[in-house]
């Protein structure tokens, strides 16, 4: 017996578990978040823990207009943490998703008020998209160019970005305000329609989700099979690596960064034209920032990140029909998000280490005996 | 991608199938009842602005005084002005909602779109400026007159300077009052000019610095822009927003506050004069019970002094001068009567002159064309020829500090 003290528990990096194993734990996870939930909704509140769970699941899915609803959201959501991707792998932080977006925002909107009768419909559309994606794309391009050419601080530059776009759009809607005075915009376009985005089948959410549906599709491509995406995991993995073998990382980090860009810009688009027809300086809603949880969430995988976004939109909107059935405050349902969040967060703390615990003398005998 | 579309079609069929099975079967007006309306409310925030608090305690008291039960009404709290105002009305309406009501001036378009879409469903809409015009059976506006709560609150602190020349604390030409304001709207200029006008009803030499925040809620810099108006020589302070921020930097100073939205006499008893606002629930009471009875709702309800909808909180007697309150009772008594005009063209001028006529913006259209007259029989008609403010004349004897728009 040698007398180093043990201590109670220690802890070291597992090999990567086998994929159901990973999905096992935060299946557990989810499953104690739930009771400890359960427990605090009961001793808080004194309502029924399986009537607040069945309200959250009736405000997501109570009604074909909840589903398709929650469907734009997840959307939404999805779009804009496929658009920071990219730049995460690369191991740039971007987290200027929201002021990329209100770009787009901004350039969807300064088309369809100042170019109706001036270009047909359809052609205005067309330029919709393009100066929606490339004022994204700039918005994005600036911090990365300065990062490849200086070396600035990406983090704070992106961060920075937001409040610029939001304050410039904050200067427009003065100007387009309508009535005058009012410090809002209004529906543009209401009468006429120009500049909307069709709708399939009379659901105008539609158009969006397949729209996002497609670009979740081309976003896994892009970083799985090409040429490019491979650039990004090495960069990302070392900077150093990629010289070495030849890439030009500054081209790599530039280039990535308008296609973060572009694609928040387009997020602009879809919010502007395709459902909200106006524009805030609240529209994106902090979706640039809950992105990046989603997206790490997701490990970067395109494919989880539909799961992801759908796990966060799910619990935004079940937290607020808790509001409304049980006439509780918001933030009783924001409680409840935390407590969900953090223990699916820390699960990712097992998935990648795991505990020894220190054995009892008894049981570290009996083991000794099994091994002889 | 043949596959992948027929799925899609299949989920789309799905979809409108059960959206056809939800729709409730549509019930004449003369089914509803008070045993089984159901009302809907949609608020931008929670309780913890003043402003949707005022809104909410309104509903509340609605409610209780309608005796409707727990499953007869909804709130909707914290819902932007967007896209999800609408998804929220529209969920409202799905949800069995006889009558929805929303409280803030950017949730109109989209309270109007649900409108056009559920034409069995009244909406009432607080602020908005369209109704008037836009001849919509079940859309509708109300504001209150409540230019007249802050004539009445100027009267009180007309008062109080009165008192503080008579102790010789100041001189006449130092009357002069700070207002902190949130943005240069119609809104606001017909809120601090009627109080203004109050004040110097009682007090002909008061003169007044407006500033403007650039916000509704903001608590850092309404205390500011209180502390400034006070270092710059005002000697009584009131406010157009939404935070504690101006009443609470006049009870540090020590200089007197007529407030807004409600009483602040807790917080400050040293200084609180009294307060105006808008009480709701007459409106509130007013539209259910037109839905109940099978009645058309005015597309444009403005209360006033005599619906209870436009009150002032008691006065604090600890600070308020002598004969305030008897001061207020005739003033609100003439302004009951019709006898008195806030906006009487021979109490204000502007450059020197009487103004004997001027075009507000009343219809909302995409010039901000002005093409009403407001003024007639020797006096502005605020809120006559829409419940929403639109007096937005810069008086003497206003000095505006700084404008903000947003």
């Amino acid at each position: 017996m040698n007398k180093t003290r043990e201590p109670l528990v220690h802890i070291s990096r597992r090999d990567t578990l086998p994929w159901y194993k990973a999905w096992g734990i935060r299946a557990a996870a989810i499953a104690a978040a739930l009771v400890v939930c359960a427990v605090i909704t009961t001793l808080l509140t004194g309502e029924n823990p399986i009537e607040v769970y069945a309200a959250m699941i009736d405000g997501n899915f109570g009604t074909s207009r909840r589903i398709w609803v929650l469907l734009q959201n997840v959307a939404m959501l999805l779009i804009v943490s496929l658009a920071v991707t990219p730049a995460f792998k690369m191991r740039f932080w971007n987290i200027g998703g929201e002021g990329q977006i209100m770009m787009g925002c901004l350039a969807t909107a300064a088309c369809m008020i100042c170019l109706p009768g001036v270009v047909p419909n359809w052609l205005l559309i067309i330029i919709m998209v393009i100066a929606s994606a490339t004022a994204g794309g700039i918005w994005g391009l600036i911090p990365a160019f300065f990062k490849a050419k200086w070396n600035t601080n990406e983090t704070l530059f992106t961060l920075m970005m937001n409040y610029v776009a939001t304050q410039l759009v904050a200067f427009f809607i003065i100007i387009w305000e309508s009535p005058k005075g009012s410090g809002h915009v209004g529906i543009i376009n209401a009468d006429s329609q120009i500049g909307w985005f069709p709708t399939i089948g009379g659901n105008k959410y539609m158009l969006n989700v397949l729209i996002v549906a497609v670009i979740t599709a081309a976003m896994y491509v892009y970083l799985k099979y090409t040429k490019h995406g491979y650039e990004i995991s090495v960069v990302g993995e070392s900077e150093r690596t990629a010289r070495y073998v030849g890439i030009k990382v500054e081209r790599v980090i530039m280039r990535t960064m308008i296609i973060s860009g572009a694609l928040c810009g387009i997020t602009g688009l879809l919010l502007v034209a395709g459902t909200d027809h106006t524009i805030t300086t609240t529209l994106s809603a902090s979706r640039g920032f809950t992105a990046v949880m989603v997206s790490w969430l997701a490990k970067f995988s395109p494919i989880f990140m539909v799961f992801t976004s759908l796990l966060i939109e799910f619990l935004g909107r079940g937290a607020s029909e808790i509001a409304t059935d049980f006439g509780l405050n918001e933030a009783f349902g924001d409680i409840l998000t935390g407590v969900i969040l953090f223990f699916i967060i820390g699960c990712e703390f097992f998935i990648t280490y795991r505990l020894h615990f220190r054995k009892s003398a008894a049981h570290e005998a009996k083991e000794a005996a099994e091994n002889v | 991608m043949k596959k992948f579309l027929a799925l899609l079609l299949a989920l789309v069929m799905v979809f409108a199938l059960a959206a056809c099975g939800e729709e409730p079967a549509p019930e004449g007006d003369d089914g509803v009842t008070k045993e089984n309306i159901k009302v809907g409310f949609i608020f931008l925030h929670d309780e913890n602005s003043t402003y949707d608090l005022n809104f909410i305690n309104g509903a509340k008291a609605a409610i209780e005084a309608l005796g409707l039960t727990e499953d007869q009404y909804e709130f909707r709290t914290n819902v932007p002005e967007n896209e999800e105002c609408y998804n929220a009305a529209a969920d409202l309406a799905d949800d069995g909602c006889n009558i929805i009501f929303a409280d803030s001036f950017g949730h109109e378009d989209y309270i109007i779109q649900a409108a056009q879409e559920f034409k069995d469903v009244q909406f009432c809409h607080s602020t908005g400026t369209k109704a008037h015009t836009l001849g919509l059976e079940n859309y509708h506006n109300t504001f209150a007159s409540i230019y007249e709560g802050r004539y009445l609150a100027g009267v009180v602190a007309g008062m109080k300077l009165n008192e503080m020349i008579a102790n010789g604390e100041i001189t006449e030409d130092e009357a002069k009052m700070g207002y902190v304001g949130a943005f240069t709207y119609a809104e606001v200029i017909s809120g601090y000019t009627s109080f203004y006008l109050g004040a110097k009803s009682v007090c002909p030499s008061v003169t007044m610095d407006v500033t403007f925040t650039g916000s509704w809620l903001d608590q850092a810099a309404e205390g500011e822009a209180a502390n400034n108006l006070i270092n710059g020589g005002c000697v009584l302070i009131s406010q157009h927003a939404d935070s504690m921020g101006a009443p609470t930097a006049c009870e540090n100073a020590g200089v007197p506050n007529v407030s807004y939205n409600g009483s602040t006499i807790d917080a400050c008893p040293n200084t609180y004069l009294v307060s105006s606002r808008i009480d709701w629930q007459p409106y509130y009471e007013y539209a259910i019970n037109c839905v109940i009875n099978g009645e058309a709702i005015d597309s444009d309800w403005t209360g006033t002094l005599a619906t209870g909808s436009v009150v002032l909180t008691e006065l604090n007697e600890a600070v308020v001068a002598e004969g305030t309150a008897e001061a207020v009772e005739e003033a609100k008594a003439a302004l009951e009567a019709g006898t008195l005009h806030v906006f009487d063209t021979s109490t204000f001028t502007v450059n020197g002159e009487t103004v004997e006529s001027y075009l507000a913006d009343v219809d909302t259209d995409e010039n901000n064309e002005k093409e009403t007259e407001a003024i007639s029989d020797g006096y502005f008609h605020e809120s006559e020829y829409r419940s929403a403010p639109y007096f937005d004349i810069q008086i003497d004897g206003i000095t505006l500090l700084d404008t903000n728009f947003g």
